[in-house]
């Protein structure tokens, strides 16, 4: 269990590779001389290819191969980066990851049609052939290319090199593939037999290279190898060919090149090093377990703090305080690791964008704010789809094309906000954009043809713009390949509904709609509101209640007909706790009403006693209470007794019945 | 349940085992007695928090360590009378299977005598006339002593009573 499964592990980092290509080749689509994303593209395919090789994922490794030579050459500055080699790469790239999922699949086809697309995307850009280096291009250390020069390279590598997965004999391959070679062996640093340790790479190289190519393709070749080696690289012809051990000074052009290289590489090393040292990858379900001890932990300290209380030691009390403070730490601290940045859900978006923008013929910008806002892992990887949902209806419904943005004397480009902060306990993810807005005509009509309202239905503007959450709705005419089956809106409600958040929805004709989706921080912990009714507790998401007020004797009495109270000249109707969950008991003399609401719909709780705010941890029911709707969890009190926790939304559903039973008896 | 299938359960538990550890325990007067494998821990008495709108039969809810399990009475299951508790009153946890999730849950029994040995030869499967309890709830019947040992089959109860939740409210 300690040891994870190479592939596995391999799969991991090879995803994670793939990310990183993926948002440099973003990148690259803004500005497409950034040299730094072309260098960590290239690093990126390379990294793939050689470890893709090492796990013998042969096909990966070949095809990435093809795409790692075609960056090479921008790189070099053979050919320029152009909008078409990025998207060829790009869905190269899918087809990497498809390679990586299945490497024994059926590819063969889809590869090639790649390539193809890869190698028209590469030559069509009007550079021509390999060799021919030409002088136009703007790379610096082409300037050292020029006839055939002699170079004469003396290398060693690290005595571990071979266990991090250097081949030595790739290196040499690389060098051959520059030019003549002679390669000869240094053996003067082998041990004798018995001192030999396989695994060690004692042999130096001392290779004389005829190359045409510049010295910086020399030093490329040892690009992943050259932070811990030793490497000469002098050239023959140069005025000291002796010059073996100090050869650095010969050249002042190349040597400011491979100080230039070398520190970027250095850089990018010490990063991946720095990144590797932060992070620690620990399975899930680890963090839950540990979560349940603290949880526990918790609930033990609290039953200490009230012993502790009685008791008159002294010596007890400073000990239990101080353990309420750690094990209060310690929680904190625990909640906090289960955190991820919305950026890992935000940066899937630009691909998506960048797909749509070229499907749709929409010129789009995606614009994202807050990323460093942090949400419990588990609600970022369920909100992803119903992001891509929004994201997509906003494309495909909410932006026009160029031509009706500019008659509407708008930006051609179309812009789409992903925009995520925290207020309170709650996330707010909004995606906004600058399209035509929701035109409610049609909604109103297509909910009237499909018998969701009646002809004619008075509903207010927010109740109107809900409607497109319902089941099957869909106001695109035609069928597209992005949206429009209707088939979205619905699960986005109900994925966000069972995060406990809600949605709501903005939307100005001409001017584009917002929608916001509120989400609680965590699905572990929550805030809720203590009451009790009849002998036991309960607890209601504090997210959900609007206000607390006393139920006058007069309501109680005139709602034994109509159980509703008026608040501030509204109807709100009420349940009471104590028949619904028929307790048995006498209602206390002053009852309180808690108000709860779901957007814009309220429902009143009659409660015996308010007890107070009440921050815990939720556990779920089990499979036996899974018929029970009225609850959503249990949480346990400090005296580690279970309270149950209210599902607000059945219970609003439960009053709006209610109210509509009222309503329809008049 | 059919007789086969019935025939069936009764084998599985068995196995090829001639033993099979227990923890026997009373409720109303008779002994059951539940796999040693499945006990996850004997408790006292703890406060119970009912469970409004849930099944008779699984009517509350405990904290064990911090988890929330489902607290069952399986006298209900069997039809039999709700007794108080005594000094002698404990809770046995078990781990079950329910839809291949493990589920932890709380049996409430009057008292828990010990751990012991069954053997195959002394058991029987349920008669299928002369028993007052449905015959599939129960795995097989042991004879030890003057008495009979029962021995229920307890996923057949548990998930029964998911299926049949619309006709199980009326034992009380």
């Amino acid at each position: 269990m300690s040891n994870p499964d190479p592939i596995s592990v391999f799969r991991t980092e090879a995803a994670e590779l793939l990310e990183q290509i993926e948002s440099g080749l973003l990148d690259l689509t803004r500005s497409l001389d950034d040299r730094d994303q072309i260098d960590a593209v290239f690093r990126g395919l390379h990294t793939l290819k050689g470890s893709g090789a090492m796990f013998g994922f042969e096909a990966l490794a070949a095809f990435t191969h093809h795409c790692e030579t075609a960056f090479d050459r921008v790189r070099k500055g053979d050919v320029p980066a152009t909008h078409e080699l990025v998207s060829a790469v790009l869905s190269a790239q899918d087809h990497m990851r498809a390679l990586l999922e299945t490497p024994n699949g059926d590819h063969d086809a889809m590869s090639a049609s790649l390539l193809d697309n890869l190698h028209r995307a590469v030559n069509g850009a009007g550079s021509p052939a390999l060799t021919a280096n030409p002088a136009a291009t703007a790379a610096p250390m082409a300037e050292t290319a020029g006839g055939l020069r002699e170079w004469r390279i003396r290398f060693s590598l690290p005595l571990n090199a071979m266990a991090n997965g250097t081949n030595p004999l790739g290196l040499l391959d690389e060098m051959r593939d520059l030019g003549e070679c002679k390669i000869v062996a240094d053996t003067a640093g082998v041990p004798d037999l018995a001192a030999l340790e396989p695994r060690d790479i004692h042999l130096a190289w001392d290779v004389s290279l005829k190359t045409e190519k510049p010295r910086s393709d020399i030093e490329d070749v040892f690009i992943f190898v050259m932070d811990e080696m030793e490497l000469d690289i002098t050239e023959i012809a140069a005025e000291r060919p002796a010059a073996l051990a100090a050869p650095a000074a010969a050249m002042p052009k190349a040597v400011v090149v491979s100080e230039r290289e070398a520190p970027a590489v250095q850089a990018a090393n010490d990063s991946k090093q720095a990144k590797s040292a932060e992070n620690v990858r620990v399975p899930a379900e680890r963090l839950d377990e540990m979560m349940d001890r603290v949880g526990e932990l918790v609930i033990a300290q609290s039953r200490l703090t009230q012993l502790a209380g009685a008791a008159a030691d002294l010596g007890l009390r400073s000990v239990s305080e101080e353990i309420e403070r750690l094990s209060g730490e310690l929680r904190d601290t625990m909640m906090v690791l289960r955190m991820m940045p919305v950026a890992s859900l935000f940066s899937r978006f630009r691909r998506l964008v960048h797909d749509l923008s070229r499907e749709t013929g929409k010129e789009i910008e995606l614009i994202t704010e807050g990323e460093s806002t942090e949400v419990d892992k588990t609600v970022i990887d369920r909100l992803a789809d119903p992001l891509v949902h929004l994201v997509r209806n906003s494309i495909d419904h909410g932006l026009e094309k160029p031509d009706e943005r500019i008659a509407a004397g708008k930006d051609p480009k179309g812009k789409v906000v992903l925009s995520a902060h925290q207020t309170g306990g709650e996330v707010i993810i909004t995606i906004k954009d600058d399209g035509r807005g929701i035109n409610r005509d049609r909604v109103r009509a297509k909910a009237e043809s499909s018998g969701l309202i009646q002809p004619g239905q008075a509903l207010s503007d927010p109740e109107l713009l809900q409607l497109i959450f319902q089941p099957g709705f869909s106001t695109a005419q035609a069928v597209t390949n992005l949206s429009g089956r209707g088939v979205g809106m619905d699960v986005v409600k109900k994925t966000v509904e069972t995060l406990r958040g809600a949605i709501d929805i903005v939307s100005k004709p001409g001017n584009g709609s917002e929608v916001s989706l509120r989400i609680p921080l965590t699905l572990a912990i929550i805030d809720g509101l203590l009451v009790r009714v009849g002998g036991g507790c309960y607890v209601i998401p504090l997210s959900a209640v609007e206000e607390c007020l006393e139920l006058s004797l007069e309501d109680d009495l005139r709602s034994r007909g109509r159980s509703f109270i008026s608040l501030r000249d509204s109807l709100v109707p009420f349940l009471r706790l104590r028949e619904l969950f028929r307790t048995g008991t006498q209602p206390d003399q002053h009852q309180k009403v808690v108000v709860i609401s779901t957007g814009s719909e309220r429902v009143g709780l009659v409660v015996d006693q308010i007890i107070g705010d009440h921050q815990t941890v939720i556990k779920s029911m089990s499979k036996l209470h899974h018929d029970v709707a009225t609850f959503s969890g249990a949480t346990i009190l400090g005296d580690g007794s279970v309270a149950l926790i209210l599902d607000v939304t059945h219970l609003v559903a439960a009053g709006q019945h209610q109210e509509a039973q009222m309503r329809a008896a008049g | 349940m059919s007789e086969a299938a019935r025939k069936l359960d009764y084998g599985t538990i068995w196995g090829d085992e001639e033993d099979l550890s227990v923890l026997t325990f009373n409720l109303n007067g008779e002994t059951f007695a539940i796999e040693a494998i499945v006990v996850q821990e004997i408790l006292d008495l703890l406060p119970e928090t009912h469970v409004p709108g849930s099944k008779p039969f699984v009517s509350s809810v405990i904290n064990f360590r911090g988890k929330v399990i489902p607290l069952a009475d399986i006298r209900l299951a069997f039809g039999m009378d709700a007794t108080e508790t005594t000094i002698d009153s404990r809770i046995i946890v078990i781990e079950l299977d329910l839809d291949d999730e493990p589920t932890l849950v709380g049996i409430r029994t009057d008292k828990v005598n010990e751990v012991t040995t069954l053997a195959k030869v002394a058991s029987e499967p349920p008669p299928s006339v002369g028993m007052r309890w449905r015959a599939d709830y129960i795995n097989c019947l042991v004879k030890r002593g003057g008495e009979f040992i029962i021995v229920p089959n307890l996923h057949a109860i548990f998930s029964s009573r998911k299926e049949r939740s619309g006709n199980t409210s009326a034992p009380n």
